[in-house]
């Protein structure tokens, strides 16, 4: 009697999860592997086939976009790390209550706007008739308006913005539960700064750097309205390709294919990191 | 001057409150120094301030005849075993005791030779590959003295490391460390709250309170001898007794305590006049039971026994006199009279061994 009541209940408790995971992950992404591989021959009939994969490695835009958006994203991801780390050292270690809390929200308070928002942010700061641009005419360094958007440049620095909390909130995490005395002790022993920091303080920091990362990257390598707004149209990030075929071409086949690779891509780049980094899945995200 | 740690006249505010307060200290070469204090004593402070994680707002600080008020701690002949160890988790046991070395650029060969060696003098060969989070407590505990003496510091301070061990390998360790400590010739500084700690290992111990040291001796003449009513009652047990001062005979105090008992001890300094409150205080194991046969000179006070607790060796009385709870050690070879609760005793002590203070103005 008890052990079935308990047996229900934790059906009952899993039910949401095993409808979300089976109804919001599984089923889609099997769909998409399916229809991947589907050729269109006619309007009623369906053969398998690989073409969609072929037309990816011999049309040269496609790679080229998609290895430039995986290069790119890494940068992205290395850049919001050197950006977050003194961020979270000084929220974790330095900063006392009330004045840690407040740094915490700072980091929070952007995302309370959407990623839409945010990005129009940026825009107005970097467009032609912008506040930069306009100040550095108030300021006689320039002659004409500068456009300062719809380039790499700026593609990057929105991506950096939107990563930047979820970089730091793991650096937080793991620098927060960092005995002071093991850095003491780094210098009591006769090490510099530099050698604290590279023997000491990024070693414990590992877990909460790589789980960072994995997740900055997984955002940027998937993001699509900071490239599309910040890069303009020819910023070539290759979820726009996907989007194109979607709904621009109506070529699902295509697009499911890119989609797959994508996945595919991120996949192998974090498998990679965990590697490189002497990391395991259960490790950076317990 | 033979001196490894010399300081003056050392001052480490916060705010209006002084945590260390005025020291001066002058340790020889070799010895085994320990600062014993209750907690928030300011001990932990004056320990930080002579590895320069912290700053004197007054004062010298002199490390074999150099100063090193303005030396970094990265810069100090001095290492320091942290209260949690802090041994490098990250890191295995070979390369927590490497550490030092590789910044001092000491060669591979060589370093894996002294991190030999070392393991070796702590009683822990061939553990270089183990993770410390992999060794017992009182092995983790080498590791860090290992990581610290493998740099052949002029002065190693120690931070309470004994406090996180439990009973049994207490006791096994402050015996090891007094050993290593010989064996290394190195130069102790080592802090705690435990006053057996303090008086197992040292060769001297400074008795600190508020900031201040109340005394500065070798262990036996702490507890004999001691200069104020604090160390009285902080090193070792003892029975406090109050009482008014009577009279003074060569160094005897005659003291009326509150349950009419006219005692003597002796007076150890300070001035004391007639008529004032002072304390008496006399070790358990100066307590002598008499039923009737009470030597000529000897002082005697009534008393109601309450009860008794065995405890081997170390068995005691538990009486009562007027409100105050007063301990006799029990003689070892079971020779003590039965005791039963409630039956009144005579308890009698030489004068010579008991000490009598002027009363602390609360």
């Amino acid at each position: 009697m008890k052990s079935s009541a308990s047996r229900l209940s934790l059906w009952l408790l899993l039910t949401p999860f095993l409808l979300w995971i089976v109804l919001l992950v599984l089923l889609p992404h099997l769909q998409m592997v399916r229809v991947s591989f589907q050729v269109r021959e006619s309007w009623d009939t369906i053969a398998w086939g690989v073409e969609q994969y072929q037309n990816f490695f011999t049309e040269s835009y496609y790679w080229r976009t998609f290895l430039r958006t995986g290069v790119m994203s890494l940068f992205t991801t290395f850049l919001t790390l050197i950006i977050a780390f003194p961020i979270a050292w000084y929220i974790a270690r330095l900063a006392r209550g009330r004045s840690k809390s407040l740094l915490f929200m700072a980091c929070l308070i952007p995302f309370w706007a959407s990623e839409l928002v945010r990005t129009y942010g940026w825009m107005i700061l970097l467009r032609e008739s912008g506040l930069f641009s306009s100040w550095l005419q108030a300021l006689g360094w320039v002659d004409g308006p500068v456009e300062m958007l719809y380039n790499d440049v700026a593609v990057i620095i929105g991506l950096v913005y939107n990563g930047l909390l979820f970089m730091v909130v793991p650096l937080v995490t793991t620098l927060d539960g960092m005995d002071e005395n093991l850095v003491e002790a780094g210098y009591d022993l006769g090490g510099g700064h530099g050698t604290v920091l590279r023997e000491i303080v990024v070693p414990w920091a590992m877990p909460g750097i790589v789980s960072g990362c994995i997740v900055v990257f997984m955002l940027t390598l998937g993001s699509y309205l900071t490239p599309v707004l910040m890069g303009g149209k020819d910023s070539a990030w290759f979820t726009e390709q996907i989007f194109t075929q979607f709904i621009t071409r109506f070529n699902w086949e295509q697009g499911a294919a890119l989609g797959v690779l994508l996945l595919v891509l991120s996949s192998v780049i974090v498998w990679m990191g965990l590697k490189i980094s002497g990391q395991s899945l259960r490790k950076v995200m317990g | 001057m033979d001196s490894d740690l010399f300081c003056e006249g050392l001052v480490r505010r916060f705010g209006a409150n002084a945590a260390v307060d005025h020291i001066s200290l002058d340790v020889p070469a070799g010895t085994f120094f320990s600062i014993l204090g209750p907690s928030g004593c300011g001990k932990t402070t004056l320990l930080r301030l002579l590895a320069g994680f912290d700053k004197p707002d007054e004062g010298e600080i002199h490390i074999r005849g150099q100063r090193m008020n303005d030396v970094p701690p990265n810069r100090r002949p001095v290492n320091m075993v942290f209260q949690h160890l802090a041994l490098f988790p990250t890191m295995s046991v070979g390369d927590n005791i490497g550490y030092g070395l590789k910044r001092r650029k000491v060669t591979l060969a060589e370093r894996r030779k002294r991190i030999a060696r070392v393991l070796e003098q702590v009683g822990l060969p061939g553990l270089e590959n183990r993770d410390p989070q992999e060794l017992s407590g009182g092995q983790r505990q080498r590791v860090a003295l290992a990581r610290c003496l493998v740099l052949e510091p002029t002065l190693l301070l120690l931070d309470e490391p004994l406090g996180a061990l439990d009973l049994k390998l207490r006791e096994q360790m402050k015996v090891e460390l007094k050993h290593l400590q010989k064996q290394f010739g190195t130069t102790f500084v080592y802090i705690t709250h435990d006053q057996s700690e303090a008086m197992v290992m040292s060769d001297r111990v400074a008795v600190m309170r508020d900031g201040r040291f109340d005394q500065v001796a070798p262990p036996e003449e702490l507890y004999r001898e001691p200069a104020t009513p604090f160390v009285a009652g902080f090193v070792g047990d003892n029975n406090r007794l109050s009482g008014a001062l009577v009279a003074i005979r060569d160094n005897l105090a005659e003291i009326r305590l509150d349950d009419g008992a006219l005692v003597q001890g002796r007076v150890v300094a300070g001035e004391l006049e007639i008529g004032q409150r002072a304390e008496l205080f006399i070790r358990p194991e100066s307590l002598v039971l008499s039923a009737d046969r009470v030597g000529p000179g000897l002082s005697v006070m009534e008393a109601k026994v309450r009860t008794t607790l065995f405890d081997g060796a170390n068995s005691r009385l538990e009486a009562e006199n007027g409100s105050r709870l007063v301990y006799a050690r029990l003689p070892q070879d079971g020779s003590a009279p039965r005791l039963p609760p409630g039956s009144a005793i005579g308890l009698a002590w030489d004068p010579a061994l008991a000490r009598v203070f002027g009363a602390e103005n609360p």
